[in-house]
């Protein structure tokens, strides 16, 4: 277990290294000059020059790369060109915001989707099956920011159950915050719940077919208690999986479903720097998403050996 | 098993294929759903009931009627014809995406598997694992940060994405058969692994292939609709799902229909899509089909 | 009174009919084994008797289990019964167990299930069983998972979990065609022990004759879903009735006809031929682990003779036709055909592997199931420098069809439309279609059934003699070797360890491995081989 964590810790450290080349090649040295892409193509050169020395762009690529990682290392995320903050605390802020829905939404995509795909398998063929197989067939198809869309329209002018965006801020309390963040939570959740459901019953009815299966039933077991004792765990394996393929996908939503909902969240944050050309708040905030879904990927990892016993020895 | 020599005629195959085909109910209304909104996409080329590119602002905003089947936009544009349109530019997108994902996936893959255990193969899936870590969202962001929003930065964040989605698959089915007997009687006949790999491995792949295809296209579409939404793909003028979304969002209420169809457009394709490739992976295998019966 | 009684049992899933009247009965203490080929029924037959049967089964007759009707009972009842008044034992001991649970806990969770005792006291009985099925606890604590154990060792914690409650009945399906013949002899053994013990009734399952002539009691063959003959054993082997039962027993003991093989100059020569493999690191700065699969290995097949290749699983027979057949390079020692050594420098001599081919053992994973067979028999032509085109081509796939007794027209096919034995036609039909002087049959007749076996062990022969072919036959088969084999060659943990003609090694065996794979090779009752 040691031995499997260590490595996979190894190979979590060259991934972020490899990411962050591959960021700051994107967005530092492709595009030729960054400080000409920030003031746009009227710039006087003793602006671009100043602005350069600002930015810290006079260095060799390798050293503007060393100071960058090593600031990032320490905490210190540069400075937002346009709001002459830093975008460590511009970051923090955010993260109040982005940080729990993205909680929200994977507690809730998997508390429907585990029982959901459970009943499925286990009442295979009949209509509770067939009505879960139906609505997550419709789940998986539907974009989330339409079905947030359709929500806001239902449940926000319509209905006046909540409001139609924004963000009330903790200040004002638990509730009113969690309140705002419960539709955008929705929408985010609902098409990866359905995956997620998809997933746990097609592994789960997979895994009722395996030989160990037949073995705990002619030893008495009954067909929901073999499930219980032996299919499900077995089954989780290839259900982790898909979890961690899925954070990417539900950092990616929360993005664009914060655009709907117009939250203050790091998909604001993202897309107003992009219109903003501040590319020093790109940059970190694209290298702290992947952070976070090469960290989720090595928490999965980790989970993997806790179920599977032959990955905790072997390796 | 019944008797192997009763399907005498080879053409018969084929035949006892297109029953299964309507046999199967999902994979026929998914064939149907598809079929519909690429004929939409092909004829939006040289027929649309109305020209999308003139503006009628004296026309806004009209809810359906029989002129306007989905009604009109905010500059009175015809609703079901900026929907045939965007179809175009959905499908494109995702078909051309799907298209990178498999040129170099497929290869990468199979040259893994071929080689499996080198260093190379290590490499390969290492990079790929990598890819993983950006979401096409972050991808799109980070070339529309450098180079500007356009469709193309869609089509290759999506494609970028789709690389390795391909290469994994065929990697694992060419692994599996890697260890059957036939590439080893092939092996024994002399031929080496790249020819292997082209005669033996990739046949026993496509229907793999085919059915992962569907469904990364349906992913392709929502994707495009989700970046053309936020301004990182199509841009104006040319019409999108996504921007046609984005442009009904302030207006949405008092003008639902704009909001309504263009989802229902990219709900219906991506399901008959998925209805598609769940349809086609319980034709091809067979294990799936003895189980459902 | 019985403790099972089958009888008329009718058995149809979706319809299509799989067991007909069905018959048998099993008393306290008694061993019937149920003997067939696939497709028979005799498995089914098992899963009726535990009402543990696939979606879409029906039922007719009666199956009565020390009194209980057991098509009559709901499935709580059933599950009442399964594991507590009758145990199973299945076939695959690689896949019976949950590989994620230790196999104290699996092994407990038939006490669990059946009786209100405590967790301690269940893993307690749990250890009594393993230790009945000869797993001590030192060398195999309850904290153990499947995947630390061989498939040998696995089958016993499967009989442990069968026999933890002492059930009245033990049903064993094939319980040892998964596994060596050293291994099945210990397993075999075991079984009779504890049947003996407890004065359990056992149904035992199998397609091998020779495997419960040994231990059974009465003997019931099945053909076709039906139960064709029924008697004492081995009373029953001298007094067949039935056709079919007459033409298995005669398919299982049967000798091709060959003639003897005449001293000749070798043809294929492996010199102190060495293959090792490396082990990925288990540490970071240790040595790498190296598996020596073949050490030090030499021989000579003469032209013309059939050599016998006898060895367990894992005892390197693999890697040795893997090196021949120059798949692989091996690290020391030298492999020649005729001379000519079949590595030439890093590259494959192509003038030596076009005078070899092989038939492997699966006759379903053989085949690129999308070409059709021409396509597939003559993929050795790839071998030849200028191979035969358009008619030249074809005549040469119609010659090696009908050689193998199958006809011309059979090559525009695929090979799904064909059963298991003509596959294996279509093997050897490929591997003579370039004319080699040598072929290896790798388990080549293993996996086919007894009657399919017996016809191809006659084909070979008869090619043999057409064709002056020369074979390397490898098996962990005794009786398939002993049958068709001039010489034979014994191999263990990569070593060769006897060799000499074939009558010898197996009348006399000289190494005591030798001696105790003919020991634990199941035997027909001497009485039937006339």
């Amino acid at each position: 277990m040691v031995r499997y964590t260590l490595k996979r810790l190894v190979s979590l450290v060259i991934s972020l290294a490899v990411a962050s080349v591959v960021i700051f090649l994107a967005i530092e040295v492709l595009p030729g000059d960054p400080a000409a892409y920030m003031l746009g193509v009227n710039a006087q050169e003793d602006t671009l020059a100043a602005l350069r020395d600002q930015l810290g762009l006079n260095g060799t690529a390798w050293a503007r790369y060393s100071t960058w990682i090593g600031g990032m290392l320490q905490g210190d995320f540069g400075t937002s060109y346009t709001y002459r903050t830093p975008v460590a605390e511009m970051i923090g802020d955010r993260m109040q915001v982005s940080l729990p829905l993205a909680l929200m939404a994977l507690t809730l995509s998997t508390v429907i989707a585990f029982p959901a795909g459970i009943l499925a398998a286990s009442r295979r063929g009949s209509f509770a099956d067939v009505l879960i197989m139906g609505i997550t067939q419709l789940g998986v198809a539907i974009p989330n920011f339409w079905f947030a869309m359709l929500m806001v329209l239902v449940f926000a002018i319509n209905l006046r159950w909540f409001g139609a965006g924004g963000f009330a801020g903790w200040e004002a309390g638990l509730l009113p915050g969690l309140k705002s963040l419960t539709l955008p939570a929705i929408a985010l959740a609902l098409p990866q719940a359905s995956i997620l459901a998809r997933i746990m019953r097609s592994s789960l009815l997979d895994t009722l077919t395996e030989d160990f299966i037949r073995t705990a039933r002619a030893k008495g077991l009954s067909r929901a208690q073999a499930l219980r004792r032996h299919a499900l765990r077995n089954a989780l394996i290839p259900v982790l999986t898909i979890i961690g393929l899925q954070f990417s996908f539900l950092l990616a939503g929360a993005i664009i479903i914060e655009n709907v909902f117009f939250l203050p969240g790091l998909g604001r944050l993202i897309f107003q720097a992009i219109s903003s050309r501040d590319l020093i708040v790109v940059e970190s905030v694209v290298m702290l998403l992947v952070f976070a879904v090469v960290m989720v990927n090595f928490a999965v990892e980790i989970a993997y050996a806790l179920v599977d016993p032959r990955l905790r020895a072997s390796r | 098993m019944s008797d192997p020599r009763t399907h005498i005629n080879p053409k018969g195959v084929d035949l006892r294929l297109w029953r299964q085909v309507f046999s199967s109910r999902s994979l026929a209304l998914g064939l149907v759903l598809t079929l519909i909104f690429t004929g939409a996409a092909l004829l939006s080329l040289i027929w649309t009931p109305y020209d999308i590119e003139t503006l009628n602002i004296a026309n806004k905003i009209k809810t359906p009627s029989a002129a306007h089947w989905l009604g009109t936009d905010h500059f009175g544009r015809d609703i079901l014809s900026m929907i045939m349109v965007g179809a175009r530019t959905s499908i494109a997108v995702a078909v051309v995406a799907v298209g990178i994902g498999m040129t170099f996936g497929v290869p990468l893959g199979l040259f893994a598997a071929a080689r499996k255990g080198s260093v190379l193969d290590e490499l390969i899936m290492r990079a790929n694992d990598l890819i993983f870590a950006f979401p096409a969202l972050l991808i799109a962001i980070m070339i529309t940060a450098t180079f500007g929003a356009s469709a193309v930065n869609a089509i290759i964040a999506i494609g970028v994405f789709n690389i390795p989605v391909f290469a994994r698959l065929t990697r694992s089915g060419a692994l599996t058969l890697w260890q059957r007997e036939f590439v080893l009687a092939a092996r024994v006949a002399g031929k080496n692994a790249a020819r292997i790999s082209f005669e033996h491995i990739l046949p026993n792949v496509t229907n793999l292939l085919i059915v992962q295809g569907t469904i990364q296209f349906s992913l392709g579409i929502l994707a495009e609709a989700g970046l053309s939404y936020v301004g990182l793909g199509a841009q104006p003028p040319i019409p999108s799902w996504g921007r046609m979304l984005a442009d009904s969002q302030t207006m949405i209420s008092f003008a639902p229909h704009m909001a309504l169809f263009p989802g229902l457009a990219i709900l219906l394709t991506v399901l008959g899509l998925n209805l598609m490739g769940d349809g086609l992976r319980d034709l091809f295998d067979p294990k799936l089909r003895r189980a459902r019966s | 009174m019985s403790l099972l009684a089958i009888s008329n049992l009718d058995l149809e899933i979706h319809g299509t009919p799989i067991l007909r009247d069905v018959s048998l009965s099993v008393d306290p203490g008694q061993i019937v084994g149920i003997i067939g080929e696939s497709g028979s029924g005799k498995s089914m037959t098992a899963f009726a008797v535990l009402q543990l049967l696939p979606n879409g089964a029906a039922c007719r007759g009666r199956v009565a289990l020390s009194g209980h009707d057991m098509l009559a009972l709901s499935e709580p009842a059933l599950c009442a019964l399964r594991g507590n008044e009758v145990g199973m034992v299945f076939q695959e001991p690689m896949t019976a167990l949950n590989p994620i649970r230790t196999i104290g806990d699996q092994v407990a969770e038939t006490i669990l299930i059946h009786e209100t005792v405590s967790r301690d006291e269940a893993m307690k009985r749990a250890r009594d069983a393993l230790n009945r099925v000869e797993l001590p606890e030192d060398r195999f604590p309850l904290s153990r998972y499947p995947h630390e154990l061989s498939g040998g060792q696995r089958q016993r914690v499967v009989i442990a979990m069968a026999i933890a409650l002492r059930p009245k009945l033990l049903i064993a399906d094939e319980p040892t065609t998964a596994l060596d013949v050293t291994t099945q002899a210990q397993i075999l053994d075991l079984l009779t022990r504890l049947v003996r013990e407890d004065g359990m009734g056992m149904l035992m399952i199998t397609h091998d004759l020779a495997v419960v002539a040994g231990m059974a009691d009465e003997i019931v063959i099945m053909q076709r879903g039906r139960v064709v003959e029924r008697g004492a054993c081995p009373a029953i082997f001298s007094a067949l009735k039935h056709p079919y039962s007459q033409a298995l027993l005669a398919a299982s003991s049967h000798h091709p006809d060959r003639d003897a093989h005449q001293a000749a100059p070798p043809l294929l020569e492996l010199r102190r031929v060495v293959r090792d493999y490396r082990l990925p690191r288990k540490t970071l700065f240790g040595p790498p682990q190296v598996i020596h699969a073949v050490r030090d290995v030499s021989f000579a097949v003469e032209r013309g003779e059939s050599l016998g290749l006898v060895g367990e699983s894992g005892c390197g027979k693999s890697t040795l036709t893997r090196a021949i057949l120059g798949l692989e390079q091996v690290q020391g020692g030298s492999i020649t055909l005729d001379g000519q050594p079949v590595f030439d420098g890093q590259v494959v001599n192509r003038a030596v592997r076009r005078r070899m081919q092989v038939v492997f053992q699966d006759p379903y994973g053989s085949f690129n199931p999308r070409h059709r067979v021409a396509r597939l028999v003559a993929e050795p032509f790839h071998l030849l420098e200028s191979p035969p085109q358009g008619a030249a081509r074809e005549a040469a796939i119609d010659v090696a069809l009908l050689s193998v007794g199958l006809t011309a027209d059979d090559k525009h096919k695929y090979i799904h439309e064909f059963s298991g034995g003509q596959r294996q036609r279509i093997a050897i039909a490929r591997a003579l279609i370039i004319k080699p002087d040598l072929i290896i049959l790798d388990e080549a007749v293993s996996a086919l059934d007894v009657q399919v076996h017996a016809q191809i062990l006659d084909l070979l022969a008869d090619l043999s003699t057409r064709f002056g072919l020369t074979y390397l036959f490898i098996s962990h088969d005794l009786s398939v070797v002993r049958s068709i084999t001039d010489r034979v060659l014994v191999m263990k943990s990569g070593e060769i360890v006897e060799q000499g003609p074939t009558a010898e090694v197996f009348d006399a065996p000289r190494h005591p491995y030798t001696q105790q794979l003919i020991a634990a090779a199941p035997k027909l009752p001497d009485s039937t081989a006339a």
